[in-house]
């Protein structure tokens, strides 16, 4: 059900700077109105990056140079909040495909690694030195490889951290669980009557 | 060497270990609510696949459903389509919909607890991250993503990292006029918004023990926003006392089984906990933020922080966060003009919020330059409020009492700031945009705090404006 493996993520980035980005500011509680996530791209950081009228603000996401970025570069604490998926969701229908960040919150990070985004923890010196990067050269590519923990970014070796049971759910492509749960029916079952809930 | 509660839930749950390393664990209680879960029932349909256990799932409407009028259909199309969705993919599958009119309709965090469907010992996931909150009688209540929702209607269960427990120890006495939300307020505060990230809080001490069990649910509702996963809070008579005779808990010897059984899932004396963290009581004043985190607090005396004071990435924070705000860098909190007062919410919607502060406002009048909304957390609230007639001691005092839903808290319903509007709010986010304008400034504390800024048209001290001295 998961499908491939995800070892390697390539492509250019784009750095959100700030710590404590919540789901909130991912995707704005009126774009929850949906009963499915096909149409979340767009409204992606929609706050951040238009006016009240739909104005263009000119968010980084939006400069002509970071068009088609893989990366999403940001701080500490990235998707704190609310459980929405929708955030998640947003980034991975805007075309974004994996999230480097000082630290994640946990449901956040939950969410992304079942829709196959890996959430990358990397020191505050290398976001400072990867973001620098990419302001300077935007066409970049950030080589994220999840096997050994590192990200190549303009002839540079920048070591890494990921969660450790994520990292292995994408190299083995277990991320999405559901498959391994449903074969487990007799054990739940079992369970279910144990605990007086069958 | 004795067990914590969570490591005894974790234990009773387990069923295996994945390959990831993860392990898959069985939920004893399933919530769902129209924003977060009628994709999950599209993905189910996708994969052909079946709800596992339906009779272990209850629905009800909550974040899209209007205050003020809940004729069907509902005026926003798309709010009419969510409660439609979750309306018949709860009737395909035999899940009970606690629907609007129904009587037990509410905001799902309140309407767990009030059935008694939250018992002590349980695993409890939501699509909604206050789900922290059934932790209050001693549970691992957990927010999830709307694909774990799925793989919980397919099977039940969860794969889920094991946590660490941090005990947070609360002792002494609370002065008058500071409650269960200064409290949670005041931890978030001293351990910070990604203090908790890999954890469970456990709140534990005597300032917890002395607490209802609305004022505990109160604390562990926010516990995620101080980065915990989830927290809870050792059941003991309280807990019992509050379960007897609740619409869904057992009756007669049934009862004072469940309960022995309940009790032994409290922490043991000689539990380990990976960290403790000890509070004082006499640290706890009347709390506010000032800010667009919920750490970003301080209490009623004090000043907004100095950009002299902080450094680096920080020093952005805070200066965004005050030009966002509008507040000037050293300036007093108190005094801060209001446009709206918000009583309401999963952290402070529940009947002894709206008794304390009808206690307090009665024969009192909402400064004219204030909006007042009150908003009882499910109909059962509103029913019971309205028996003792608090709804006309709340009208008489210039607030707009409403029906049964989340509201204000995020806006997806009518109810939102406008513009810029500051707002007094009893809810647990002060996210920039939260209460549905993108420009709009919450300030969180807790309902009496919002009573007294409501009077006084200005964030104020509750104690002085209540003339509320020494212990509780």
């Amino acid at each position: 059900m998961a499908g491939e493996s995800i070892s390697r993520i390539s492509g250019k980035g784009v750095y959100v700077q700030g710590n404590d980005i919540d789901t909130d500011r991912i995707i704005p509680a009126r774009f929850l109105k949906c009963v499915t996530f096909d149409e979340l791209g767009p409204s992606l950081f929609h706050d951040e990056r238009f006016t009240e009228s739909g104005e263009s603000k000119n968010h980084v996401l939006d400069a002509p140079q970071h068009r088609g970025a893989a990366v999403l570069i940001s701080d500490d604490n990235f998707g704190c909040g609310s459980s929405r998926e929708h955030a998640p969701q947003a980034i991975q229908k805007f075309g974004l495909k994996a999230v480097i960040a000082g630290s994640f919150a946990e449901i956040f990070h939950g969410n992304c690694t079942t829709l196959g985004i890996p959430c990358v923890i990397a020191s505050d010196e290398d976001r400072k030195e990867l973001s620098k990067i990419i302001e300077n050269d935007p066409e970049a590519s950030l080589d994220i490889d999840i096997e050994k923990r590192e990200i190549v970014c303009a002839n540079k070796v920048f070591q890494v951290s990921m969660k450790e049971s994520a990292r292995e759910a994408f190299l083995a492509a277990t991320f999405d669980p559901l498959d391994e749960l449903l074969g487990a029916t007799e054990e739940i079952k079992a369970a279910a009557e144990r605990l007086g809930y069958a | 060497m004795g067990k914590n509660l969570y490591q005894k839930v974790w234990d009773d749950h387990v069923i295996r270990k994945l390959d990831s390393g993860q392990y898959q664990v069985f939920m004893a209680l399933h919530l769902i609510h129209e924003v977060t879960s009628p994709q999950a029932f599209g993905m189910l349909r996708d994969k052909g696949l079946n709800v596992a256990y339906p009779n272990r799932t209850f629905a009800t409407v909550d974040h899209i459903i209007p205050t003020d009028t809940q004729a069907r259909p509902l005026a926003d199309e798309m709010a009419e389509k969510m409660l439609q969705v979750l309306g018949e993919a709860t009737a395909e599958h035999g899940i009970e919909f606690f629907a609007p009119q129904s009587g037990a309709q509410g905001i799902v965090h309140v309407v767990g607890p009030e059935l008694g469907l939250t018992q002590p010992g349980m695993t409890i996931c939501c699509g909604d991250s206050h789900t922290a909150t059934h932790g209050a009688f001693g549970t691992i209540a957990l927010g999830i993503g709307t694909s774990q929702v799925r793989d919980v209607l397919a099977s039940q269960t969860l794969a889920m990292d094991p946590l660490k427990v941090r005990r947070i120890r609360v002792e002494g006495k609370l002065g008058q006029g500071v409650t269960a939300k200064d409290v949670i307020l005041h931890i978030i505060r001293v351990l910070g918004v990604n203090g908790g990230v890999g954890h469970a809080y456990e709140y534990s001490g005597s300032v917890i023990e002395a607490m209802s069990m609305e004022e505990r649910m109160t604390v562990c509702n926010m516990s995620i926003e101080g980065g915990a996963r989830c927290g809870y809070i050792n059941p003991d008579d309280v807990t019992i006392e509050f379960l007897r005779g609740k619409e869904r808990v057992p009756t007669g010897a049934e009862f004072d089984a469940a309960a022995e059984k309940w009790r032994s899932y409290a922490s043991d004396p000689d539990a380990e906990f990976d960290d403790e963290v000890l509070i004082d009581a006499d640290d706890i004043k009347p709390t506010v933020t000032w800010g667009v985190t919920p750490g970003q607090a301080i209490n009623i005396e004090e000043r907004v922080p100095k950009l002299e004071d902080v450094e680096g990435l920080e020093k952005n924070l805070v200066t965004d966060a005050l030009n966002y705000m509008k507040l000037q860098p050293d300036q007093g909190i108190k005094g801060t003009p209001i446009d709206v007062a918000f009583i309401g919410s999963c952290t402070n919607g529940r009947l002894s919020d709206f008794q304390r502060v009808a206690e307090l406002i009665a024969g009192r009048k909402v400064s004219d330059a204030v909006r007042a909304i009150a908003v009882p957390g499910s109909e059962k609230v509103d029913r019971e409020a309205r028996a003792l007639r608090l709804n006309e001691i709340f009208e008489a005092a210039g607030f707009e009492w409403r029906m049964p839903g989340c509201s204000m808290c995020l806006a997806m319903n009518p109810d939102k700031l406008v513009g810029d509007e500051i707002c007094a709010s009893s809810s647990n986010r002060n996210f920039i945009g939260r209460q549905g304008s993108p420009t709009g400034r919450t300030i969180l504390m807790s309902p009496i705090m919002v009573a007294a800024a409501a009077i006084e048209g200005k964030v104020s001290d509750a104690r002085e404006v209540f003339s509320l001295k020494g212990e509780e």
